[in-house]
């Protein structure tokens, strides 16, 4: 079980949030010039990396707001949870990840 | 033909028995990796396996490697709760998913290796009005592709499976349900070393604890793998690592429209026979079903967040179990046993993908989801055709990388029952 520190309500129990997948996943600026293939590249193709994960995550059961959280995909171990506009924040990978 | 090296009858038991058990053969060679092949398979699991073994007997393709990180079986293949059927909404997936199970049917003669395949059939229940109108839907359009699929009315489910909750003031009330008679279990690491005798039986080269850490590719075109036994020169190399294709498909350069999530199940202590089907709940969301042990096998859903770490979070076992203690209250007392969790490709439509990618000469068959396992056969035998003709199969050829370009989904989110 995760324990999530939302940026608003503190360390509360995974069961209170849900996650909402890959963040700083930019809209296109100009959506009716795009071709079939950046269009499928925004909608569906995602890194899903064995490593650091930059992810949305919205306290579902509490304040509910969204914010973003860099978390290791093999270890769970929450590295950075930052609200939504700010920059994600370069965090390393663990030793093994990628593999 | 050729032939493993021990049949297995009847005969060769008793043979064996006078030896106390003690002179078996081994099973499967396993060779150091030749400097070349005509084909790579990554991935020791079922699918890989079958796709091996249907390369060498109907593409007549022997000079073939499997290598597997870990051990044969050791992934998803030994970590499901082996559930077979076919009952798929999409005329894609059901005439995909129909032809694996019509293999399953002849499966065990022809791999020699008692599968333990048992067609006890398999029920989805309804608990609302709204899910048995679309349950009928269902079964018509499951029917209108001539597989096998009934409504049930209450009396008929008591009937099938008196231990499950049908008091109309039950919390879940049961409505009715769809049964597939053909649908049923299979033992999963039987699957996974039938296949693998029977491939190195056609001299396919089985190679376990044997990384992939890269592809070598010049001017697009695949040249082999790097591995942790060192490079391995290959014509084609076709991977199938559920779990981790978006890992392997970042070192060949290319996106996948997939996400790794854990997949959760777990067994409970072996009882006397007590329930004789397959069930399962979309509603509720769990699928439970008895194996050959006594044991209750029983799943639900994936965990919301991304992960490579074969487990799971508690509250996901927590909610299948509440699920499962509402639907059979005869349960609440059992203990469970063991927990585990594999790691499934979850892809946005919840259909795999089988066939060619971006770099010529190397093909992924991936994204299956929570549902591999019964697909194991004809995954392996669409996969071989594809990678032997350079060309998919007409049952895998709606489910290729490009479908999420040209809009042609095959969405079988919750049309194909959720559950698996």
């Amino acid at each position: 079980m995760l324990l999530i520190p939302c940026p608003y309500c503190g360390p509360r129990d995974e069961s209170e949030f849900a996650c909402g997948g890959e963040a700083h996943i930019a809209r296109p600026a100009a959506p009716d010039r795009l071709t079939d293939a950046e269009w499928a590249n925004y909608l569906f193709m995602r890194k899903n990396p064995k490593g650091v994960h930059y992810e949305r995550w919205v306290h579902a059961r509490g304040c509910r707001r969204w914010f973003n959280v860099a978390r290791d995909t093999v270890s769970h171990r929450i590295h950075a949870v930052y609200r939504m506009g700010e920059p994600p924040p370069a965090v390393a990978d663990e030793p093994g990840a990628g593999r | 033909m050729p032939k493993p090296k021990s049949r297995y009858s009847i005969w060769s038991l008793a043979r064996n028995a006078l030896s106390y058990h003690e002179n078996w053969p081994e099973v499967w060679r396993s060779p150091a990796p030749k400097p070349d092949y005509d084909v790579v398979i990554v991935g020791g699991g079922g699918h890989g396996l079958a796709t091996a073994y249907y390369l060498a007997k109907e593409h007549g393709l022997a000079n073939v490697a499997v290598v597997e990180k870990g051990w044969l079986g050791g992934g998803n293949t030994g970590r499901n709760t082996t559930v077979v059927r076919s009952n798929y909404l999409w005329d894609e997936s059901a005439h995909l998913y129909e032809h694996s199970l019509k293999m399953w049917e002849g499966l065990t003669r022809e791999l020699n290796f008692n599968l333990m395949f048992s067609q006890r059939g398999l029920l989805s229940l309804a608990h609302n009005q709204h899910e048995l109108r679309e349950l009928h839907r269902r079964v018509n359009a499951i029917r209108l592709n001539d597989i096998d699929s009934e409504i049930l009315d209450v009396e008929q489910i008591k009937k099938l499976c008196p231990i499950l909750d049908c008091d109309p003031k039950a919390r879940h009330p049961v409505l009715g349900a769809s049964l597939q008679r053909r649908g049923g279990v299979a033992r999963h690491d039987a699957v996974a070393w039938g296949y693998a005798r029977a491939a190195d039986a056609r001299g396919v080269d089985i190679i376990q604890d044997c990384a992939v850490t890269g592809f070598r590719i010049t001017n697009n075109r695949v040249q082999g793998v790097e591995t942790t036994k060192g490079y391995i020169g290959a014509k084609k190399v076709a991977c199938v690592a559920a779990g981790h294709s978006s890992v392997l498909a970042a070192l060949a350069g290319f996106r996948l429209p997939i996400e790794s999530h854990p997949l959760q199940a777990l067994v409970s202590e072996p009882v006397k026979p007590v329930l004789h089907t397959v069930v399962m709940s979309s509603a509720v969301h769990v699928y439970v079903s008895q194996s050959d042990k006594g044991e209750l096998v029983m799943g639900a859903g994936i965990d919301g967040y991304n992960s490579y770490s074969q487990r799971g979070s508690p509250l996901v076992v927590e909610n299948l179990l509440n699920a499962l203690i509402e639907l059979f209250p005869i349960f609440s007392r059992m203990k469970m046993m063991r927990q585990w969790g594999g790691i499934v490709d979850i892809c946005p439509d919840a259909s795999p993908i089988i066939g060619g990618t971006p770099v010529d000469g190397l093909y992924f068959n991936c994204g299956w989801g929570t549902g591999g396992f019964k697909s194991t056969p004809g995954s392996g035998w669409v996969f071989a055709h594809t990678i032997a003709r350079d060309e998919p199969h007409p049952l895998n050829a709606p489910f290729q990388l490009d479908r999420f370009t040209s809009g042609h989904l095959i969405d079988e989110h919750g049309a194909a029952g959720v559950a698996h």
